[in-house]
């Protein structure tokens, strides 16, 4: 199995350009007049998420605090596609 | 398959793949008529496998209407049955992919009578899991239909769990796929991990090879990501061809 070191050789530099990309996007929203909707909310939920996982690895609490915690199936799709985030106010 | 060149036929065959399994899926728009069925079916079961054998690569595939499109339960009846008519072909190895896309009560539905017909005729089942935020939910419905609907779990394939949904599939007692996939779904370093984390047994992993921004080599990548990650020869040859081999040779049309 690989060390620690064996891992930070693989994806530290991934990692790095990813955390920055993260912190650039999140610097963009704020150069930009308008109002975020609930994307940018369930995205800073899934941020929290990430640094208190609680029991959860990091990358299933970061899917979890994404996804659509009801359990009912909908009485009918409007739309065929996901964008990524629960529109809780929507009811999901 | 249906959406890509036949340069990603030669690729997939210098990179050592041996056969292709393609579910039914959506055509990128909505098709207006259960003729459009007959018709894609046909290519599935007629042409695909010619494309393929050009290369040396068998080709098998999955009949269904896909969840995409069973919205409107009156239109997908019209389309399911069609599919027996296909159920003979000599490349078809089950129904699929079925599932849900949106969580709805007429997609449940859609997706509660495919496997009704997978069961009637004993064949496996393939199973899309939906996009997103919509996937951990969709999971558990499908979960608890195929509980309901007492599918034997050693014959169904649930496919694009992710980190949160394989631990679900696993335990039940199904198959887990992982679709490797650029830009959503599951990277080849988290495909890896899943894998450390929930073990070799039951779980497979497929290249997306689809309308989007997909890569058909995706799976012959990951090889050199668990290789890179120090795991033996053994143990990719177990995940990348064993362990398939074992799920579809339940299909009886399916043999290298």
């Amino acid at each position: 199995m690989p060390s620690k070191q064996d891992i930070l050789d693989l994806y530290f530099m991934d990692a790095r350009c990813k955390l920055i990309d993260i912190a650039a996007f999140l610097d963009r929203m704020d150069r930009f007049d308008g109002d975020a909707d609930y994307r940018f909310n369930g995205f800073h939920e899934a941020l929290d998420a990430m640094l208190k996982p609680g029991e959860q690895s990091r990358a299933q609490a970061v899917l979890n605090a994404l996804s659509d915690q009801t359990v009912e199936p909908i009485p009918k799709a409007i739309i065929q596609g996901a964008f990524g985030a629960p529109n809780k106010q929507a009811g999901n | 398959m249906v959406s890509r060149t036949t340069d990603d036929y030669q690729a997939m065959a210098i990179a050592g793949c041996e056969a292709i399994c393609e579910p039914a899926f959506w055509a990128g728009f909505d098709r207006s008529s259960a003729q459009g069925f007959h018709d894609y079916y046909r290519q599935l079961t007629e042409y695909e496998p010619q494309r393929a054998a050009k290369f040396g690569i068998k080709h098998f595939c999955w009949l269904c209407i896909n969840p995409k499109e069973a919205e409107d339960s009156g239109f997908a009846r019209e389309v399911m049955a069609i599919i027996p008519e296909f159920l003979d072909a000599p490349t078809v190895l089950g129904i699929g992919e079925i599932g849900l896309n949106k969580n709805t009560i007429s997609e449940l539905t859609i997706f509660e009578e495919h496997v009704a017909i997978a069961q009637k005729h004993d064949l496996p089942i393939l199973i899309h899991t939906p996009h997103l935020e919509d996937k951990l939910k969709g999971t558990r419905l499908i979960i608890d239909a195929l509980k309901n609907a007492k599918v034997d779990p050693c014959k169904v394939i649930i496919d694009h769990v992710e980190e949160h949904t394989a631990g679900m599939v696993l335990d039940a007692g199904f198959w887990a796929g992982m679709t490797l996939y650029p830009e959503s779904k599951c990277t080849l370093p988290r495909a890896v991990d899943i894998l450390e984390n929930f073990g070799m047994e039951n779980i497979w992993m497929n290249s997306a090879c689809d309308w989007g921004i997909s890569d058909p080599l995706a799976v012959a990548k990951c090889m050199q990501e668990m290789k890179k990650r120090q795991h033996s020869q053994e143990t990719i040859h177990k995940v990348v061809y064993d362990n398939p081999v074992k799920f579809l040779s339940q299909s009886p049309n399916f043999s290298l």
